[in-house]
């Protein structure tokens, strides 16, 4: 049994980072969020687009990921900072993420009386969090409370030769001590999804896995175009991955061989043990953050020509299969695999790499990601601006 | 999918015995001869043209409209006649999946 350290939330919960988290729920209160973000060090902000003129499930949406940024217990505590005419309803908000029993204080801007009263109070308030938070000691916990999304990005044909594979067996050694995988992208299992369906632990799973793809391959054919250039992307092309089959029969592999548990919609939190596929676009940035929401810990994420890609509250470990882009991004590149390729380590070496750095990301060192900052965030939307 | 080993001698890889392209592990000249194991074999093949690392090659003269198997599975169509040795990638494959395209050129056709 694999030891981490982490920190015990109130509701009995597990982070292994302990932000104090910022959220503007609409994007009218982005400039108040960072100002106030630019004052208190051990904030993290989540600037975003949305929260108005939205209606119906898009609107649910967005609701849903903002609660879960801030029920994700590697959150501490939670600064809303709403307009007050929005869509999104900061009470429900605010009251949703309370139930977690960890701290939270709602301002609103046209009660507070515009942007400076706002950030004034919102930097005191936000400071009085980061001291509530600051002496929450790591402790031991076991790996079975770890939920680890896989996810690639930037892929190449080294994706699917050594890179995934190689983070397929972390996934296994993960699943094996109990642990939780969470895999993402329905765009790139499209051509696979059969290979995967034949991993569901019943028949409600398997059709719940081909009903994702077929309204996704409805939106596509609705739209009247060819996927190839949108994805695979111009950078998958000129990596060598010619079509959406191509790159997703590479993609597949970074789960393991685990039995599929269940499949999950979009930001919906993760409730069982073992590997759950979440229904979301291949869009690096609202995958990763759709998983974020979802309650995953960390992202175990790999790159073929390479992707800085981070998140405000959970860690992302870059791994990559390609031996130029661990030279040309070292800034970004956490794990290199490469030696795969050229027969001087096996593919189970390289998971056990994989997996120790898991580990240590989930006991508090920090990933490249999260050294330089990078802390991309966005909402998948799923309706029209009114 | 079969399981395959990697080898720092070989300059290609065929992932699975059903394939009919090979994956380049380094960047490769036209002219030059690759190698790459098959069933446990060495074999060898001359490539076309330049050719990048990551990229495919045909491992058989594939006719136009003919599946192009890798990892044992398909990753398209040709959509022309693909020879022996030639670079497989955008220029003469197609993928046959999320074609919403194909619906409008349908829709034109009929109309």
């Amino acid at each position: 049994m694999t030891i981490i350290k982490g920190y015990k939330r109130p509701d009995g919960s597990v982070g292994i980072r302990n932000h104090v988290l910022l959220m503007p729920t609409v994007i009218c209160s982005n400039q108040v969020v960072n100002r106030i973000g630019q004052q208190v060090s051990g904030t993290v902000a989540i600037p975003h687009q949305h929260g108005c003129s939205q209606v119906g499930k898009d609107k649910e949406r967005t609701h849903q990921v903002l609660v879960g940024m801030g029920k994700n217990p590697n959150v501490g505590a939670v600064l809303i900072i709403s307009l007050g005419c929005e869509v999104m309803n900061a009470e429900q908000i605010r009251n949703e993420i309370m139930e977690t029993g960890k701290p939270v204080i709602w301002l609103d801007i046209q009660d507070e009386g515009g942007t400076i009263k706002t950030i004034q109070k919102g930097i005191e308030a936000a400071k009085e969090l980061v001291k509530q938070v600051q002496d929450v000691p790591r402790v031991d916990i076991e790996l079975s409370e770890l939920i680890v999304g896989v996810k690639c990005g930037g892929s190449d044909a080294t994706s699917g030769l050594c890179s995934n594979p190689a983070l397929g067996k972390a996934s296994d050694l993960l699943v094996s001590e109990n642990g939780t995988i969470v895999m993402g992208e329905t765009t790139e299992i499209i051509g696979a999804e059969h290979i995967l369906a034949e991993k569901a632990v019943s028949a409600e799973v398997h059709h719940k896995l081909f009903d994702c793809i077929r309204n996704f391959e409805k939106e596509i054919d609705r739209m009247g175009v060819d996927m190839r250039g949108g994805n695979p992307s111009p950078g998958n092309i000129e990596g060598g991955l010619s079509t959406i089959e191509e790159k997703s029969l590479g993609c597949i592999s970074k789960a393991g061989s685990s039995s599929l548990k269940g499949v999950v919609e979009y930001a919906e939190p993760i409730k069982g043990k073992g590997f759950y596929f979440m229904d979301s676009p291949g869009n690096d940035i609202e995958c990763v953050s759709g998983m974020a929401a979802a309650g995953v810990h960390l992202v175990c994420f790999t790159t073929g020509v390479g992707t800085p890609t981070g998140n405000p509250i959970i860690p992302v470990i870059k791994i990559t299969g390609n031996e130029r882009t661990a030279k040309r991004m070292e800034d970004n590149i956490d794990i290199d695999t490469s030696a795969v390729l050229q027969g001087k380590e096996t593919l189970e070496q390289a998971g056990e790499r994989i997996f120790d750095e898991i580990v240590s990301v989930a006991s508090g060192s920090l990933t490249k990601a999260e050294v330089l900052g990078h802390q991309e965030f966005s909402i998948n939307r799923i309706g029209i601006s009114l | 999918m079969a399981a395959y080993d990697f080898n720092s001698e070989m300059s290609s890889i065929v992932l699975d015995r059903k394939d009919n392209v090979a994956t380049l592990l380094r960047d490769v000249k036209a002219g030059e001869n690759i190698t790459y194991t098959f069933e446990g074999k060495l074999q060898t093949l001359m490539v076309k043209s330049d050719i990048r690392f990551g990229h495919k090659v045909a491992l058989y003269p594939i006719p136009k409209g003919e599946r192009i198997l890798k990892y044992g599975e398909s990753i398209g169509a040709a959509t022309e006649f693909i020879d022996r040795g030639e670079h497989v990638h955008v220029h003469n494959i197609e993928g046959i999946r999320g074609r919403g395209d194909a619906r409008i050129q349908k829709e034109v056709k009929n109309s």
